[in-house]
């Protein structure tokens, strides 16, 4: 500790390098700042932090400095209330008030403005200058950010957001003197996937939120509650917000160990499918006549009873799906008949992870690790796309070890121009090895290209070159044994080294590859880090429960051992091939639980209203086996509630009520806790419903909501009760203790003085630590013991082109290959047209040029895409887009044709299914027993668009080869003959 | 009288040939140096008291001392400031124009003596004669050996470029034209670490001001001490170009003692005011240095002198301002410069300025008003070094500070008379 005086009295702060303005600002200072940023750091731009810098005790003129490029040393004497530095910061105000247009009334920024708070703390209330004030043009950005110029005080906060920490590039600062200008060359959408942070990073209104916007609502009158970003595995923490029955917007909730301060784009603006004109809000039963009116509750819940009491039921589960939601429908089921909602091979991939990390090689990182990390490797995933938060913190790695040689010039690692001055365009190590080019190519120190399977190999290699122990890679080609020697080395390089990877390319030898490098990097000293991204915001939470994936569940109904089907939260199209999912759905009986209106639901006899995370309270893990709460925001219209209270009911009405029933969500995770051990520290998440502070609940709404008797009023002039949230501490009131709640249950950050965003200093322990309180989540995986566990060996074969077929994988898109936040209008504006894409070379070969459609054959699935060209993707291999609405589900990575004659119709048939990795998983209780029993063949025709899912076109999940063009001769595709 | 850096620029500039220079000496001493160890060259600056001409007066043995001698994990670069935008200013471009190979062999012995293998000339936008004539001059010299690989024979090498600015005042500023020179904003860099240890692309770089590094080749053959005892003054050594520009009879540059007083330069070497004009102040060293008046004419411009009396040298071109010239207008003119030419990152030069160009311009169109008077103080007394990120918007506020100080009266009849009392009507 290392003693410093403000006003002469002596303050202990820790003799840590940190500049005077955190260090004032964690002792609880009021210091106005704006170009500075926690996660930022100095620049000294803005020179609104100045305080005074006193000699010694006799000195008594002292000079005004800037607090955030003064690094604090023992004996520091400053003072913050000196007159002259009050004036001075008073004048910053005055100066960047000449040209901002004091438009707050109708700036959507208004009530959480930075820039309102520090003029209003500066003292400045009379402006002196009495000219014209410059004025700009805005941009169009694109549909995620409304862009308001005129607005801006020049703080280089967005721009050193976006480039230096984004890496963005179509965002820069032009002009100059007074008439800088923050934007692109021209308009247009702004491509970076972290731009919405741009709303939070800028201390005014230039950049807000366009979603928000387009369903505006003053900041004071949103009912808030801590949430869980549900679209994708990271888990990342969300403030929601809501006012009249509409979720309005989402802003990042700090948490140290996962996202920090920041979101990805999918994460901020996909929450707009709560609102969507799909969303089922009443029961829905279907007639005899196949009308399907909506009913009652009561009716629906007596119809479906009736089916559950007198059927052979199974339930399918939702790996976007709560903990809670699955674990109701699993007690419902019984254990044996409960299956989770996705196919065998995903399940064995997600299970896989998981022995991984228990086995232990090395154990799973943070976000906020994978972004510590100081050597990495990435092996096969898109983590852009994926996984986006980790792309952010790749970006942050790749800085460590420069930053660490700046540091030995005395260089203080917050000074970000200087440290950007001396580093220079050094970064890395980063290794990535993909199949396709990614987003974060411009960091990697090298990459490497190739199908999953030699992508796999390179990773056994790596391993091999580490630790001579590890299983060696056959027939290797030079120059791969010497890319896997240097990024052995790079990897050893590090004091902190991370091995990414994921289950995108759907290839387990992937993910036992980069065990075996953790693995040879622990051996060697390192203590490295693991991190998997995988497919939803549930995967790993469910893959938890005991019970096979769907395929399993197929077999069951095809063995007769089921009659009825209840699916949780799931569209099977998206985890199925349309004819295996039609199958399913063609059960005698189907009820579906869920939020949107989707194939699934619209086979269903009876479909019930599902919460959304806004609508109702739960708990999610992450891909690293955190468990996390997110907290209902508000009570939706309709009959809308969450998936377990919907099951539990049932469960009552069939008779099948549990031992103690769940009249809450702390009684569900005790029954869970209970049950399944793994589960134990579930309740510890965070508080308890009972938990009070002083004595009362902490209020959803802020102090200064408005509207609180009148918005009701049109209906009955007597204010009505605020209802009741049995599930939390939380209430849906503006009544409550407001002040600083444990981490899991912060609503909004609001301070007094403080109404920004960046209150969230005041709830920090220190600013950029940990929050006050005891850590929101848990990590529920341990791993299993010091002593390394043995290397995988399966290593794969070398890939081989084929001369007539193609290796279809999937390419992801953080805009389109998540279903939920496809909904978002926003979103879905983002998402790629489809489009099958082949390496350049290739293309020329064939013939084909930039957007030339040809038929695309897999399996059963015929589709007409327009071919992209690719100067990377490896020879013999072409990439589909991932999970595009309207697109049916293919087993990829698989293999197929592509013709640029389309057949006009086409015999189905059978065709050879080829997944790498999938027979080298082990899935428990996969049973593996899905039957050759073929179907009829069918003719399909082929449209442009493929049609709707429809019962009645079946086929198998695994056929025989044999996929004959009968009308078109031009479908050249040779029969593969089974092994 | 010793005017070792003018003496053989032609009075039509033309520049001395390769030929030409050797023929008076030149690259005499580079000859000398490459032999002798690098040191030497800095030891024999360290000894002359030579001071950086670009304004900043330090002593630029110094600056080259703190170079780390012992740093090999990359390259170390010299950059010459040839970005004369100084208002008032052009010294720097009769050395380049007239006698590009004097610069030539002065980066030549300064690259050697801190082992720099890449030298940037950074020239300013505008001086396009200069940078053809430069072209010429490296082009002669990288024939004769001079530059390039094994220079004369020895194990030194040095490539030199001519790099054309911008066009921008602040890339004059050493660390802006850092920025400048690898592709960015000149935005100016924040400072410590020093450009000598981290500086151009993150590595070593002395940056030099032209007539500096004019001034090393004849250290290097005449010594140190020699050099030293040119000036009249203890602590600064050599000669300096000084210039007057504004209504004077013979307006000009002049190679003189350093130390030589402002009336010396003004009566004698610039002949005085015109016919019909007086004396009422003068910026001695370029636009952003405070005004001196008549009480000031017998102070030695040197480094020392001028700051006691309360101004700066600068670049030792003085503007002289007479009794029929607005300083109002003066000062408007200068600050609607600096306004224009502020790089727009920190928040009181960005925001200041053009505040105050627009109050000036209001005091000389007659709208000015009391309050406008304290807006002008409050600047004055807010931007000052320290309290912005870089030295311009202080440098900004020495002339109109001191014009406050010394032509109040005339600022208060703007707002009196409600109008200009130079303008007609």
């Amino acid at each position: 500790m290392i003693t410093i005086y403000v006003e002469n009295q002596p303050y202990a702060v820790e003799a840590d390098d940190r500049n005077l303005l955190a260090v004032c600002l964690s002792l609880g200072f009021d210091l106005p700042y704006f170009c500075w940023h926690p996660a930022l750091h100095s620049v000294g731009a803005c020179r609104q932090c100045a305080v005074k810098l006193f000699k010694d005790e006799n000195d008594k003129k002292g000079r005004l400095i800037m607090a955030c490029m003064t690094p604090v040393k023992d004996g520091l004497r400053i003072s913050v209330a000196d007159p002259e530095a009050v004036a001075f910061r008073a004048g910053v105000i005055e100066w960047l008030m000449v040209n901002h247009p004091h438009d707050c009334p109708v700036c959507d920024e208004g009530g959480e403005c930075h820039l309102q708070d520090m003029t209003v703390m500066t003292g400045h209330v009379h402006r002196r200058y009495r000219f014209t004030k410059r004025t700009h043009r805005n941009q169009d950005l694109g549909p995620f950010l409304h862009h308001e110029m005129n607005r801006c005080i020049q703080c280089y906060r967005c721009v050193r957001f976006y480039r230096d920490y984004a890496g963005g590039r179509d965002f820069d600062v032009l002009g100059w003197h007074d008439d800088v200008y923050f934007g692109r060359h021209a308009d247009g959408v702004l491509e970076n996937e972290f731009s919405g942070n741009l709303v939070e990073v800028c201390p005014t209104g230039v950049f807000t939120d366009k979603t928000l916007k387009q369903h505006s609502v003053r900041k004071w009158d949103l009912q808030t509650a801590p949430s869980v970003c549900v679209h994708c595995s990271l888990g990342c923490n969300t403030l929601a917000g809501e006012r009249y029955g509409t979720l309005r917007r989402i802003l990042s909730r700090y948490h140290q160990s996962v996202n920090g301060y920041f979101l990805c784009d999918r994460g901020r603006y996909g929450y707009e499918f709560v609102n969507s004109p799909r969303r089922i809000r009443q029961p829905v039963l279907r007639g005899a006549d196949g009308a399907r009116p909506a009913a009652s509750p009561a009716a629906a819940m007596a119809r479906a009873a009736g089916i559950i009491a007198g059927g052979r039921v199974i339930g399918i589960g939702s790996p976007r799906g709560s903990l809670e939601g699955n674990f109701a429908l699993q007690q419902l089921v019984g254990p044996d008949r409960f299956f989770h909602g996705v196919s065998d091979q995903e399940l064995g991939l997600v299970r896989l992870t998981l022995a991984i990390a228990r086995q232990g090689p090395a154990p799973l990182a943070s976000l906020r690790e994978a972004g510590e990390s100081d050597a990495i490797f990435v092996l096969g995933e898109d983590v852009t796309n994926t996984a986006p938060m980790l792309a952010l913190a790749v970006r942050q790695a790749v800085g460590r070890q420069p930053t660490a040689l700046a540091e030995q010039k005395r260089i203080h690692p917050w000074e970000s121009l200087v440290v950007r001055d001396a580093v220079q365009q050094a970064k890395g190590p980063c290794f990535i090895a993909s199949a396709d080019q990614t987003k974060l190519d411009d960091v990697a120190t090298a990459m490497y290209r190739g199908t999953p399977d030699d992508l796999a190999r390179l990773g056994f290699a790596v391993a091999h070159a580490l630790d001579a122990s590890a299983p060696g890679v056959p027939d290797l080609a030079p120059d791969v044994a010497s890319l896997a020697r240097r990024i052995a080395d790079g990897l050893l390089a590090g004091q902190r080294p991370l091995v990414m990877s994921g289950t995108g390319l759907a290839s387990a030898a992937l993910l036992q590859a980069a065990a075996n490098v953790a693995g040879a990097l622990t051996k060697a000293g390192r203590p490295a880090k693991l991190c998997f991204a995988v497919p939803e915001c549930n995967s790993v939470g469910t893959a938890l429960f005991e019970g096979g994936g769907l395929e399993s569940a197929l077999a069951a109904l095809r063995q007769g051992a089921a009659d009825t089907v209840i699916i949780l939260e799931n569209d099977l199209y998206r985890h199925l091939p349309a004819a295996v999912a039609a199958e399913l759905l063609a059960a005698p009986h189907v009820v579906v639980l869920d939020h949107l209106a989707t194939a699934t639901t619209a086979a269903a006899e009876v479909v019930l209203p599902a919460a959304t995370f806004a609508e109702g309270s739960g708990t999610l893990v992450n891909n690293e086996g955190r468990a996390q709460r997110f907290f209902q925001v508000y009570v939706p219209d309709g009959d809308i509630r969450e998936s377990w209270r919907w099951l539990a009911e049932l469960m009552a009405a069939a008779g099948r009520a549990p031992a103690e029933p769940w009249p809450n969500l702390d009684a569900i995770l005790a029954a869970l806790s209970a049950a399944v051990p793994v589960f134990e520290g579930l309740r510890e998440v965070a508080p308890p419903a009972e938990f009070r502070m002083d004595g009362q609940k902490i209020p959803r709404q802020p102090a200064r909501y408005s509207g609180r008797t009148a918005l009701t009023g049109n209906r009955d002039v007597h204010e009505p009760k605020p209802p009741d949230d049995a599930d939390s501490p939380l209430a849906f009131s503006m009544e409550g203790q407001p002040g600083h709640p444990p981490p899991a249950l912060i609503p909004r950050y609001w301070a007094p003085g403080w109404n920004s965003v960046q209150a969230l200093n005041k709830f920090q322990q220190e600013v950029g630590g940990p929050l006050q309180g005891e850590t929101a989540g848990r990590r529920l995986l341990a791993t299993a013991s010091a002593s390394a566990p043995a290397y995988f060996t399966a290593v794969p074969p070398a890939f081989v082109a084929r001369a007539s077929e193609w290796l279809f994988i999937p390419a992801y898109h953080i805009f389109g290959s998540e279903d939920l936040s496809l909904e978002a209008p926003g979103v879905a504006q983002r998402a790629p047209r489809p489009y099958v894409q082949v390496n350049g070379s290739d293309a020329e070969r064939q013939g084909w040029v930039e957007g030339q459609e040809v038929a695309v054959v897999i399996g059963d699935a015929v589709q007409r895409l327009s071919v992209r060209r690719s100067a990377h993707l490896p020879s013999g291999v072409a990439a589909l887009p991932a999970g595009l609405s309207g697109r049916p589900w293919l087993p990829l990575p698989g293999w197929g044709t592509i013709s640029s004659e389309a057949p006009a119709v086409l015999i189905m048939g059978r065709s050879d299914r080829f997944l790498p990795g999938v027979e080298r998983v082990n899935v428990p209780k996969a049973t593996g027993t899905v039957t050759d029993s073929a179907p009829e063949e069918t003719i399909m025709r082929i449209a442009a668009e493929p049609p709707p899912p429809v019962s009645g076109v079946s086929a198998t999940l695994r056929s025989r080869p044999s996929l004959r063009s009968t009308s078109s001769p031009a479908s050249p595709r040779a029969p593969e003959v089974p092994p | 009288m010793e005017r070792p850096l003018t003496q053989h620029i032609r009075p039509d500039r033309e520049p001395l040939t390769l030929r030409e220079y050797e023929q008076v000496g030149g690259y005499q001493a580079a000859r000398r140096a490459l032999q002798a160890a690098p040191r030497e060259v800095t030891e024999q600056v360290l000894k002359s008291n030579l001071r950086g001409r670009g304004g900043g007066g330090f002593l630029t043995g110094q600056k080259w001392s703190l170079v780390p001698p012992d740093d090999h994990n990359g390259p170390k670069y010299l950059v010459i400031n040839a970005d004369e935008m100084e208002p008032g200013t052009m010294k720097d471009r009769w050395l380049l124009e007239g006698q590009p190979h004097q610069l030539l062999e002065g980066v030549l012995l300064s690259a050697y003596a801190i082992q720099a293998r890449v030298a940037y000339i950074f020239l300013r936008w505008d001086y396009k004669l200069a940078a053809r004539r430069l072209q010429q001059a490296l082009a002669e010299a990288y024939g004769q050996r001079l530059l390039g690989a094994n220079i004369l024979g020895t194990p030194f090498c040095l490539d030199v470029h001519v790099h054309t600015s911008a066009g921008r005042y602040m890339c004059g500023e050493e660390t802006g034209l850092l920025n400048a020179l690898e592709g960015r904003r000149p935005t100016p860099r924040s400072r410590p670490p020093f450009a000598v240890t981290c500086g151009l692309w993150g590595r070593p770089t002395a940056i030099n001001n032209v007539e500096t590094l004019c001034c090393v080749p004849h250290i290097v053959q005449r010594g140190g001490e020699w050099f030293r005892a040119l000036s009249r003054s203890p602590d600064d050594g050599g000669t300096k170009i000084y210039g007057a520009s504004g209504r004077l009879r013979k307006p000009g540059l002049w190679e003189l003692p350093l130390g030589t007083t402002a009336r010396e330069i003004l009566m004698e070497h610039a002949g005085g005011l015109a016919d019909g004009y007086r004396f009422r102040g003068l910026l001695p060293g370029g636009a952003s240095t405070d005004f001196l008046v008549e009480q000031h004419l017998d102070v030695k411009l040197d480094f020392a002198s001028v700051e006691k009396a309360g101004s700066r040298l600068g670049t030792g071109t003085m503007v002289v301002l007479d009794d029929r010239t607005c300083p109002v207008g003066l000062v408007l003119n200068l600050m609607q410069f600096f306004a224009r030419e502020s790089c727009g990152w920190c928040t009181p030069c960005r925001e200041g300025l053009p505040w105050l160009a627009r109050t000036l311009q209001a005091l000389e169109d007659g709208l000015g008003t009391p309050a406008d008077l304290d807006v002008l103080e409050a600047h004055v007394r807010a931007i000052r070094p320290g309290h912005t990120f870089c030295a311009l918007a202080p440098g900004a506020m020495e002339p109109l500070g001191s014009a406050l100080k010394y032509f109040r009266p005339d600022f208060e009849r703007h707002v009196a008379d409600r109008r200009c009392p130079w303008r007609a009507g």
